[in-house]
């Protein structure tokens, strides 16, 4: 009986084995980035009830960021900061401005502002900013460069993956700067930073764990 | 028993008289059939219609597979709280089910693999079917750790693929190396399955008359077209295939041994756990044999090649491996009691005599007592006992599992968390849609692929052996004409001898 199909089909055993090669690899790669939140997640930007502009509190009027986000070094929250701080000036600066009408009627009807949580950590990771803020990783090192973030309001600017936070708890030493210098925007290392860092990680016994149940319940 | 032989509806059989000085018991096929009558008993079933009993089986055995769809699709919904799992037990009916269905899916893989190496002829009537059984086991036995992760979607984690989580699997535990042994498995049976089928796809591809068919068995049999060439390159992937699946039939028990024996519980932390799972194994796998075969001979007439010897040689492996593993139990026990350890000798006496004392002496009697009744020939060689044991031994094989899973558990270290395990509905629904699904699968393999080895079976009958024509003569049925080559007579062969010979002195 003759062969049905030509001689060329010879050929398709090793063609299949090399497309299903190379397919894997492409699908591991498309898998790698693009289901990772550096892909999925990084620059959402949701829109606030206020219209608050970090970039003219903090950058034109300098204020810290420790003035509103009062807890951020004695707790696992750095708290959003109730109406209240806010009509601590508003109740003087601008206090008829249009746009601050529903901060106005929050503090009247004394009903929080819904603002949107833009940085979220999956529910099965715990996380704590006093931890971090303690050791001396600084606010801009995960949420950017917060005081160029005008009235559209504030993004993610890191990916928050699982990778990326191991990046800096394997090797700290690339990343901490000193306690006082914590809520600096656009804080620049000194050269000889590394060592410094490792000198500190030594002394105050700085061992960021890797282990899963460090972050996991 | 040959009064069952001989009341053979459809088989093209009925048998001539039997051939001088061969007992026609020894014969692996019955009723002197040739060749092509192999062909035909088995070819057919693959495509003619199928016959009623098939569709109302299939009937059913989809309904089955349907509810397990549905009962998943409600676990990934709700979370598989819905099972009975909770603490003390977390390890429910899953890991129960997942156990009890990889050991069915040792028997197919065994007949062909290591029966194979051990040259047992009567391997090949039954191996194409145990083998696709063989593989559907092992399908459902892997739908139930997925979905017992609980995060579908998330099962690739068990996988070491790159991804920015920094996330890698862990290599210390079972569990991981239960994915690999498990799907590696799956992975060489199915090749070794295939690569047995190419020779019989073949067949059917020459016997088809619809022009897609054939062009879908001739993608399928890799253009096998018999020649003395393909057959040296398939009997060497397959000795190969054989060497690679034999270790794997005996580490696939032993690393699912290992989830419960590399634990420190009471009752799992054991060393005699991967040999007795292998064998515990082997003894459902042959009982599900067992079981179907019974009524797949019955059904598509193939009483001539999956005989009445083939069925009492299983029976005869399920005495033994089911007296290994009452072995086994009992050596548990005396273990237990030799160690001097409090916790290991309660974990036993209160599986033996605690509240799931009624799940311990269902297992000890399927699987210990009853298959004791395979010493007589008389039964082992009695199909109505034979399917009724097959049966009561994987109900026993289940119930093994359930007490090595539960019973450990219920009782935890803290007498304040003891508690009872007690199945849902959606436990029950689940087991029975997988039983579903095992079968769907087989009868769409009924259904579309040779159930027998058509290829390998004409390989151990008579008629195969190269010195059977001095007996019987040229090897060809009345009537089918002379060989189509003639053989040279011996006289010219000399003179053309004589005559090469000659050419090379002048040449030279």
């Amino acid at each position: 009986m003759p062969q049905l199909f030509p001689k060329k089909a010879n050929t398709l055993p090793l063609l299949s084995l090399g497309a299903s090669v190379l397919g894997g690899v492409l699908l591991v790669f498309l898998v790698w980035y693009y289901f990772s939140p550096e892909f999925k997640v990084v620059g959402y930007q949701p829109e606030q009830p206020v219209p608050y502009s970090h970039e003219t509190h903090v950058q034109k009027l300098g204020m810290d960021c420790q003035y509103c986000h009062t807890n951020v070094a004695n707790s696992k929250h750095a708290n959003v900061p109730s109406t209240e701080t806010c009509m601590t000036c508003h109740s003087q600066v601008r206090a008829k401005a249009s746009s601050l009408q529903p901060v106005r009627e929050s503090w009247a009807e004394d009903k929080p502002i819904k603002w949107t949580k833009v940085h979220h950590l999956p529910d099965y990771a715990h996380f704590s900013h006093a931890a971090h803020v303690d050791k001396g990783v600084g606010c801009e090192t995960c949420h950017g460069r917060i005081d160029k973030m005008g009235a559209d309001g504030v993004y993610q600017a890191e990916p928050l993956s699982m990778g990326w936070c191991l990046d800096c708890h394997r090797q700290p030493e690339k990343y901490l700067r000193p306690n006082d210098e914590i809520t600096t925007m656009g804080y620049t290392q000194p050269a000889n930073f590394v060592e410094r860092n490792l000198e500190r990680i030594g002394k105050q016994g700085i061992q960021p764990p890797t282990n899963c149940s460090a972050c996991h319940y | 028993m040959e009064t069952s032989e001989k009341q053979l509806p459809a088989d093209p059989s009925e048998p001539p008289p039997v051939g001088e000085g061969e007992p026609d018991r020894d014969r692996l096929v019955r009723g002197h059939l040739s060749f092509h009558d192999v062909t035909e008993m088995v070819s057919r079933h693959a495509e003619k219609k199928a016959p009623m009993a098939w569709y109302v089986a299939f009937a059913v055995a989809f309904s089955g597979t349907l509810l397990l769809l549905a009962l998943f699709a409600y676990v990934v919904w709700n979370g598989i709280g819905v099972w009975g799992n909770n603490q003390p037990v977390g390890w429910g009916w899953p890991i129960v089910n997942f156990v009890f269905w990889v050991g069915i899916g040792h028997a197919g893989t065994l007949i062909s693999a290591i029966l194979y190496l051990f040259r047992q002829h009567w391997r090949t009537a039954i191996n194409r079917a145990a083998e696709a059984m063989t593989l559907f086991a092992v399908v459902c036995a892997l739908i139930w750790p997925t979905f017992h992760v609980g995060r579908l979607w998330a099962i690739y984690w068990t996988l070491p693929i790159p991804n920015q989580m920094a996330m890698w699997p862990q290599f210390k535990s079972p569990l991981l190396w239960d994915v690999f042994a498990v799907s590696s498995y799956f992975i060489v049976s199915l090749l070794f399955w295939y690569v047995g089928l190419v020779p019989d796809l073949a067949t059917l591809r020459d016997r088809a008359k619809n022009f897609w068919r054939q062009r879908i068995l001739a993608f399928f049999s890799l253009g096998w077209t018999g020649s003395n060439r393909h057959w040296r390159n398939y009997e060497k992937a397959y000795l190969l295939l054989a060497g690679l699946a034999t270790p794997l039939v005996l580490s696939v028990h032993s690393v699912v041994s290992f989830d419960f024996a590399v634990s420190v519980l009471p009752g799992w932390h054991t060393t005699i756990f991967p040999p007795y799972f292998v064998a515990g194994a082997i003894f459902s796998g042959f009982a599900m044999v067992v079981t179907l075969m019974v009524i797949t001979r019955e059904v598509y007439g193939l009483k001539n090649l999956i005989t009445i010897d083939h069925l009492e040689k299983m029976n005869i492996i399920i005495l033994v491996t089911g007296s290994i593993v009452g072995f086994a139990y009992i050596t548990e026990f005396f273990m237990a009691w030799y160690s001097q350890v409090e916790y290991e000798q309660y974990a036993f006496l209160n599986r033996a005599f605690g509240p799931y004392a009624w799940a311990y002496w269902i297992m000890m009697t399927c699987n210990l007592i009853t298959p004791q009744l395979f010493w007589f020939k008389r039964l082992r060689r009695s199909v109505p006992v034979m399917f009724a044991l097959s049966i009561v031994v994987n109900i026993g094989m289940w119930f093994e599992r359930f007490v090595i899973t539960i019973t450990s558990l219920h009782r935890d270290f803290l007498p304040s968390s003891w508690g009872y395990f007690t199945a849902t509905w959606v436990d029950i629904g689940t087991l029975v849609g997988s039983f579903g699904l095992f079968l769907t699968l087989f009868l769409l393999f009924l259904r579309f692929v040779p159930m027998v080895a058509m290829s390998e079976v004409k390989g151990v009958m008579p008629q195969a052996d190269p010195h059977f024509h001095e007996h019987e003569g040229n090897g060809h049925v009345e009537g089918d004409g002379e060989p189509y080559i003639t053989p040279a007579e011996p006289a010219l062969v000399k003179a053309y001898r004589a005559g090469g010979t000659e050419d090379e002195e002048t040449s030279a």
